[in-house]
């Protein structure tokens, strides 16, 4: 029995769009989980009633809600709360999706680069063209550091330019590289299970209890890294906003 | 690795049809790195991500967010009105104990003013009583007197014929009225 842990990340086209120049646009099974995301949000967003006591499903929504806004006035003021619709969408399309993608046999959309990438992306020209937008060149003072000594701001300023356009990189490198590799090792470990079973028979399948409780606790590692990394892409997108709304910081 | 040879030809059609072969090699084969499955998915990322976009900024959060206003509302309200209903049930407790207390002092303040009267008028009545009374004893007093005048004047009398008559039986001389009196009058006031 061979393990193939990358497997589970193949993107299989299910119909033909269309094409664009020599680039065939296709359904594929990430668009599935991508629209599977976006009607389980809107499930839950739009089907718990509108009770004055709330049920279970509509306190679900209203906990959503209050975390995503909640967590914009901490970090970016009560400004920030102009990107709310932007963040709860972000927040929600990212966990929704990585926490179906935990269930066996489905697909994590967020452990493909160019999706984490689109979204960071999305943030980092926000944050830019909001930025300049509002505060025109006094924007860039992000770079300047107020207090650096004079002789050493070209290298602070240097630093600052840097990592501010290193931002899209770590920001959708930390998403797509977190789910990569706890759906590698969930897979790994999950594997190894039958492999014990099917090469050594009744001691392989004594053997093979602790690598699965190995994945049971991993599985429970992944349900929490799926919240926490959608939690972290919000946050940190609230963190980038508050930079265009507040320059100078 | 055994599938080396069979992976490259599979190379052509990448798009994971056949993925066995393109777990063979990695690298290339690495699904997350296929530039070639690139576009599809920003496309449907595009549609999905701005249908959701559209569903949570006009319907879901103006949605959930009026309930939650309106929770916040109907419990500021409700609040409100308990603090006004209690504010009134102060109040009406605190208009109650001044009627009380005012009432407590109008009653001893009649009380005080009815045991006056009374008192008055059974000072005024004994006073009269007593007047009537003393009034009495004097007139009993005189009454008491002049009778005991009388009686003395009548005694004096009888003591007089009394005292000639026994002068006479014993001298057989009747002595004359007025040293009859003068030893009466001396031996009465001895």
């Amino acid at each position: 029995m061979k393990i193939d842990p990358i497997h589970q990340f193949n993107i299989e086209p299910l119909f033909t769009i269309g094409h664009i120049g020599n680039q065939t646009i296709a359904f594929t099974n990430s668009s599935l989980y991508m629209f599977i995301a976006v009607a389980l949000t809107a499930v839950l967003m739009l089907g718990g009633g509108r009770q004055l006591v709330p049920g279970r499903f509509q306190s679900v929504a209203e906990i959503s809600y209050e975390f995503v806004a909640s967590t914009i006035r901490s970090t970016a003021g009560s400004e920030g709360m102009k990107f709310f619709p932007l963040i709860f969408t972000l927040f929600m399309f990212i966990c929704v999706s990585n926490l179906v993608g935990i269930i066996p046999y489905t697909f994590t959309i967020s452990s493909h680069i160019i999706v984490t990438a689109a979204l960071a992306f999305l943030v980092f020209f926000t944050v830019l063209i909001y930025g300049i937008y509002k505060n025109g060149l006094k924007f860039f003072k992000i770079f300047v550091p107020s207090g650096v000594p004079i002789y050493i701001l070209p290298l602070v300023m240097f630093i600052e330019i840097l990592s501010f356009f290193l931002r899209p990189v770590s920001h959708s490198v930390r998403l797509f590289a977190n789910m990569l590799a706890g759906h590698i090792a969930l897979k790994v470990f999950a594997g190894f299970v039958a492999m014990l079973g099917v090469s050594l028979g009744a001691v392989g399948w004594i053997g093979g209890i602790l690598p699965l409780a190995l994945t049971v606790a991993l599985t429970a590692l992944e349900l929490l890294v799926a919240f926490l990394q959608a939690y972290v892409f919000a946050i940190l997108t609230c963190i980038y906003l508050n930079d265009a709304i507040h320059p100078g910081h | 690795m055994a599938e080396k040879s069979q992976g490259a030809p599979a190379k052509g059609q990448k798009t994971g049809a056949h993925t066995e072969a393109d777990g063979g090699h990695h690298g290339g084969g690495f699904p997350p790195f296929e530039s070639s499955t690139f576009a599809s998915q920003l496309v449907s990322l595009v549609i999905a991500f701005v249908a959701l976009y559209l569903i949570v900024s006009r319907i879901a959060l103006p949605r959930v967010g009026g309930v939650i206003d309106a929770r916040q509302n109907a419990i500021e309200g409700d609040l409100a009105a308990a603090q006004k209903l209690k504010d009134e049930s102060a109040a009406a407790l605190k208009a109650y104990e001044a009627d009380l207390a005012s009432a407590r002092s109008r009653a001893q303040a009649i009380g005080a003013e009815t045991r006056e009267k009374l008192n008055a008028a059974s000072e005024a009545e004994r006073k009269t009583l007593e007047d009537q009374l003393s009034a009495k004893l004097a007139q009993a007093e005189k009454t008491i007197a002049a009778t005991r005048e009388t009686a003395m004047s009548n005694v004096r009398g009888i003591a007089a014929d009394a005292a000639g008559a026994i002068v006479q039986r014993l001298t057989g001389v009747l002595p004359d009225g007025g040293a009859l009196n003068s030893a009466v009058d001396a031996s009465l006031k001895g």
